[in-house]
């Protein structure tokens, strides 16, 4: 949208030829100029540069759609209403159905908690027939740490599917829906994602996994403004992917412990610090999740898992993992998936 | 130069000083076809440029005008307090947020709402277009909604979820203070509720701008709309923008038209903002993000934050309420007051 050509947007030709004369082509050329800018630039006067970028405005502006519309649209064309069910009640039933399409949902957790298996059930509930409540598509799994494992993932199938997987040669087909990329360093992963978009188009893919997001940036850059700005475009790539076909990106992260001088509070809050300054101790023992605040801005859900007990606890915001509402998740069908050894 | 105020073209003013018109008075007191002698344009050129002196000398009291009770565009203090005094404001929800904004989001001005992932500025923007359609015998607007989604974070379940518990609550409210049977039913839908909202999903900081043009043309074919809620207006103008300088000038120029949307259709504008870290004081701090010259655009700003386990915000900067910060908490049904036992407003 913003690199369609003011040639072709119906203009009077006479201001049409003024702006390909100055050298503004495309509709962001001429938006990221102020209109005073423009007035100067093409040396027209103040009224024609405000008709002109009214009509331009609207050519390049986004449909209206009520959110009436929205919801029927997804209730009828899509499956569950535009959501993936994860089989684990609660969850379901706090994310309105299942993980959303057309957003990029983040699982965040420390070592071991069970995140690349959660994304495992997740691909399989993906390829899995929709009379059995999956998704019926193929699924591209990037595997960063190498931990995917094809004979646990049909372990999986069998303990929680038996009907489709001992039929003679399912578990090949569901299997085969799943492709797993591996790339070894971020410059890989930014090229596989170029790829990515292509088979999104052309092929049947229904879910992106990625695990892990953090295991991808941190390795590479030491400075930490850098990071932010590698970061930034991938999350506005990963994002539209996810808005453009209206499928389920899963990305899981990392946690890291909370360094002492982490900024918590605005500055009207430095008032009150004094009392939280005994709360300082326990700073070293808590947990906040990896990759920074941008990162934190741009995932639309964020599901923390957090091992109590032996009760798995899945709550849906909140940087730090105080102070928001949590799930008690009754894990049904789940304990084939956790086992003991967590 | 006074010249350099007309709202010309570069060229055109040149030929104006060129041929030796310094200022607006002497363009004033010069014919059309004198002019177009004078600079070589068109005759109806040169009434335009003399439209546009009269115009511009009419707002300048050094031009012998004595009659200034009526300066063009000006409205007195005392009208304005009447308007002031009667308009009515879109409800939070929660009462204690509700209290230290001085009864909820003023319409005519823009008010800014930034805070940490999580927090809930989503579902503050969500409340906030369910809420501006409660109907004028229930103390709102009833008025619709504009939603521009900006990161792909408006879920409609949720608008369902929170347009269903209004309407609940709006019919409790009736029980409580109708007692005659048929005013208790409410007439509204949450589908109408839904129906109401127009949304629109920006992917990139070109369309932002441009929808923000397009909105004056969309509010005059849609005169009932009396909120816009921009979700958030941070994200498109953080990737990747590598000249600073140029991401002011179109962030001041976009708060300008939004400022000026507010005050013409009389509406209200939120805007959502995220926050990033800044070094003052010897410290990293949180701040909202889009930097310092973005913080003065708005007419107030509210900063939401965790207390604890709370949720809190606290006003910022607003040119009529005090500063002060209030508890609020986000539930199945929205944004309602919070539980917990010290819920005083702290002014701070």
């Amino acid at each position: 949208m913003a690199n369609k050509l003011i040639k072709q947007m119906g203009l009077p030709n006479s201001i049409a030829n003024i702006f390909t004369a100055r050298n503004i082509i495309t509709a962001k050329d001429a938006l990221s100029l102020t209109e005073f800018e423009l007035m100067e630039q093409l040396d027209v006067g103040m009224a024609e540069v405000k008709s002109a970028m009214a009509h331009i405005s609207e050519v390049v502006c986004p449909p209206c759609q009520t959110a009436l519309l929205l919801m029927e649209q997804r209730v009828r064309d899509e499956r569950s209403a535009g959501h993936l069910p994860t089989r684990l009640r609660g969850l379901d039933e706090a994310l309105c159905g299942g993980l959303p399409f057309g957003v990029v949902t983040e699982l965040v957790g420390p070592a071991g908690i069970g995140k690349t298996q959660f994304c495992l059930k997740l691909s399989l509930l993906a390829s899995l027939p929709a009379n059995c409540g999956g998704l019926d598509g193929r699924v591209i799994y990037i595997d960063v740490e190498s931990k995917f494992s094809s004979r646990r993932l049909i372990q999986i199938g069998i303990e929680n599917f038996p009907e489709i997987f001992l039929k003679k040669g399912m578990a090949q087909e569901m299997a085969g829906r799943i492709v797993i990329l591996r790339p070894t360093s971020l410059s890989e992963f930014t090229e596989s994602l170029h790829h990515v978009q292509v088979s999104l188009l052309q092929k049947q893919v229904k879910l992106l996994i990625i695990d892990s997001m953090a295991a991808l940036v941190l390795g590479e850059h030491d400075c930490g403004a850098s990071r932010q700005q590698v970061l930034g475009w991938h999350v506005s790539f990963i994002k539209s992917l996810a808005e453009f076909s209206r499928i389920p990106i899963v990305v899981t992260n990392q946690v890291r412990s909370q360094t002492g001088d982490e900024p918590l509070t605005f500055s009207f809050q430095a008032r009150s610090h004094s009392i939280k300054k005994e709360d300082r101790a326990s700073y070293d023992s808590h947990l906040v999740a990896a990759l920074g605040i941008n990162w934190a801005h741009a995932v639309t859900i964020r599901l923390v898992l957090e091992a109590r007990s032996g009760l798995v606890l899945l709550d849906d915001d909140g940087i730090e993992m105080k102070g928001s509402e949590i799930n008690t998740i009754h894990c049904q069908g789940q304990k084939a998936l956790f086992n003991s050894e967590w | 130069m006074e010249v350099g105020m007309l709202p010309i073209s570069a060229s055109k003013r040149g030929k104006l000083l060129a041929a030796g018109y310094t200022s607006l008075h002497s363009i004033s007191r010069a014919s059309a076809s004198q002019l177009a002698t004078d600079i070589e344009v068109s005759q109806d050129e040169a009434c335009e440029i003399l439209k546009y002196a009269s115009q511009t000398s009419a707002l300048d009291p050094s031009i012998g005008n004595s009659n200034t009770s009526n300066l063009y565009g000006g409205q007195t203090a005392w009208t304005m307090l009447n308007e002031e005094k009667f308009s009515t404001r879109i409800t939070t929800s929660c009462v204690d947020l509700d209290n230290i904004l001085g009864g909820g989001i003023t319409c005519k001005e823009v008010t800014e709402l930034g805070g940490v992932p999580g927090i809930g500025k989503t579902q503050i923007g969500i409340q906030l277009a369910v809420n501006v359609q409660i109907p004028l015998e229930y103390g709102g607007l009833g008025g619709k909604a504009i939603y521009i989604d900006t990161e792909g974070s408006f879920m409609v379940e949720r608008v369902l979820q929170i347009a269903e518990a209004c309407i609940e609550d709006m019919s409790e409210y009736s029980n409580h203070f109708h007692n005659n049977v048929q005013d208790c039913e409410v007439k509204m839908h949450p589908n109408s509720i839904l129906e109401n909202i127009f949304c629109f999903r920006v992917c990139s900081y070109t369309e932002q701008i441009a929808l923000v043009n397009y909105l004056d043309k969309f509010i005059e074919e849609h005169k009932d709309v009396k909120m816009i809620i921009i979700d958030s207006v941070t994200f498109h103008f953080r990737q990747d923008f590598e000249d600073m300088a140029l991401r002011t000038r179109l962030l001041n120029e976009m708060a300008l038209k939004l400022m000026k949307l507010a005050r013409k259709f009389c509406l209200a504008v939120v805007l959502l903002n995220q926050v990033t870290t800044k070094y003052i004081e010897g410290s990293y701090q949180l701040t909202l993000a889009l930097g310092d010259s973005w913080s003065h655009s708005c007419t107030n700003r509210i900063i939401l934050f965790w207390n604890g386990d709370e949720r809190h915000a606290y006003i910022d900067k607003s040119p009529s309420l005090k500063s002060a910060s209030a508890a609020y908490s986000v539930t199945t049904r929205g944004i309602r007051n919070s539980n917990s036992s010290c819920k005083r407003i702290k002014i701070v």
